[in-house]
């Protein structure tokens, strides 16, 4: 999967999160613009995994501030 | 000023913030005289304690404190060594003695907290290049132990199995695992599905760590843990345990079945690089594991308080962490910590202490006033307890 095509999967899966509709950009930060906890983490980096069928572990997570991160993260444990 | 101490600065506003509101700092108290196992002077006022991990009631047991004091004139008041040089007495091979007998199990060793020894063991076995998948409610020794090792760290939403074994079946070909999973969650006092789940974890190669802290000495028929009541302690490839709850005193320890386990004590560097437990702690260790073997009477009587005080919390209108008694944790859900404060407060007036747990040490965010029992409370106690429980919320507005 390329990485348009990714992201636009990963922008699906982060849209209950995202409760205040914040505007998504590669600059994006999930504790910063997001707000995300630590609970809003895991659910969401479980959607993630579930729908690629990959793990990110917590020490790539602790690699991924952003979203643009987050998205060249996925497209490369794909394989 | 803006110095290393400045990322503290959210929590102590927090901290001042609720001060402010005139509570008694939940975080500073001292008991003054402890009476018994479940009772003590706190602030000046004859307490019931029902906020201790003392479970199976054996800090002053006459055996165990007998067995205390001829160490200390025996062997000297701490050893001033490592385990692995001058730090092994008698009592620590003694005490090593006791818990395989007490688990039926080939090997134990013993570090000088519980903490320890899940940091010590977690961050050894598991390596770089290896993954461990663990209950993201897991306690945070076990974290520790995960970011001290250089394993692949990978969390399941909490008694999820489902969740687990998609975790573990994406783990690549040959790379090695751990699961870790704790016997009773301390926070809510839930138990996990350690049948089913140890289950999981073998058919997909993954070795099998238990932390028992919470149920060694009362749950199982032998008191040795979640694992033994659910018939699948033979799985287990390591369970821990401390010394600092049903033992009533401090220490941790692993036993394990595994054929080279023993090598763990030249590897293990939360085993090696520090002091090895006093001589006086190892001896009132070993008397009191030997008694919990035979304390059939008192884990019923456990079982029996834990049901009673479920219920009669329940039947007052309170919210608990658990649907049945589960352990001998109770949970009290509170609404915010302001009002869990205060209840805190209240109940501390009544002459009653629990714990006032709040974020990060519980999960979903939330606050929580947990009771954990003793085999010592008598049945009148917990009566009293739920009168006490019953003003305090009334008063507090938690119950209507």
């Amino acid at each position: 999967m390329d990485r348009a095509a990714t992201e636009a999967k990963i922008a699906a899966l982060i849209e209950p999160f995202n409760k205040k509709g914040v505007a998504i950009s590669d600059a994006t930060t999930f504790a910063g613009d997001l707000e995300f906890d630590s609970l809003t983490v895991m659910d969401f980096v479980a959607a993630i995994e579930d729908e690629f069928d990959i793990i990110i572990s917590m020490n790539q997570q602790a690699e991924i501030e952003t979203w643009g991160q987050l998205v060249d993260a996925v497209v490369k444990l794909q394989g | 000023m803006s110095d290393l101490f400045s990322k503290f600065d959210p929590l102590i506003e927090m901290r001042s913030n609720l001060l402010a509101t005139g509570v008694t700092d939940p975080f500073s108290m001292v008991m003054e005289k402890v009476l018994s196992p479940t009772e003590a002077i706190c602030n000046g006022r004859p307490t019931i304690l029902l906020g201790t991990y003392n479970y199976m009631g054996m800090t002053f047991d006459p055996d165990v404190i007998a067995a205390g004091k001829q160490a200390l004139d025996d062997f000297g008041s701490g050893t001033t060594g490592s385990r692995v040089l001058n730090g092994t007495y008698a009592g620590h091979r003694a005490v090593e003695d006791a818990l395989k007998e007490f688990y039926g199990m080939d090997h134990a060793m013993v570090f000088s907290t519980g903490y320890q020894a899940n940091l010590g063991i977690i961050s050894t076995i598991a390596g770089k290049g290896d993954y461990i998948v663990l209950d993201i409610d897991s306690h945070a020794s076990i974290w520790d132990g995960c970011k001290m090792g250089d394993a692949e760290v990978v969390p399941f939403k909490h008694n999820d199995i489902g969740a687990m074994e998609k975790r573990l079946k994406r783990i690549p070909e040959g790379a090695g695992k751990l699961v870790v999973l704790e016997g009773v969650y301390s926070m809510l006092g839930d138990i996990a599905p350690l049948k089913e789940m140890i289950k999981v974890a073998k058919d997909n190669g993954a070795m099998v760590l238990v932390d028992e802290a919470h149920s060694m000495g009362f749950i199982g028929p032998n008191g040795r843990g979640v694992a033994e009541e659910q018939g699948c302690l033979e799985d287990v490839d390591f369970v821990i345990g401390t010394f600092s709850k049903s033992v009533g005193t401090v220490g941790g320890f692993c036993v394990s079945n595994h054929p080279k386990f023993e090598i763990m004590r030249l590897v293990c560097r939360p085993y090696v690089f520090t002091a090895s437990l006093p001589p006086s702690v190892v001896a009132t260790a070993c008397t009191s594991i030997r008694k919990l073997m035979h304390s059939h009477n008192k884990r019923a009587h456990l079982w029996e308080n834990s049901r009673v005080l479920h219920k009669g919390l329940r039947d007052a209108g309170f919210q608990l962490g658990t649907d049945e008694p589960q352990s001998a944790i109770i949970s009290v859900i509170m609404p915010d910590l302001e009002r869990g404060a205060a209840m805190w407060e209240a109940l501390l007036k009544e002459g009653l202490y629990v714990n006032l747990a709040r974020p990060p040490a519980t999960p979903a965010g939330m606050t929580l006033l947990r009771c954990s029992l003793c085999a010592e409370h008598s049945a009148e106690q917990v009566q009293t307890i739920i009168g006490m429980f019953t003003r305090a919320g009334t008063a507090t507005g938690i119950i209507g």
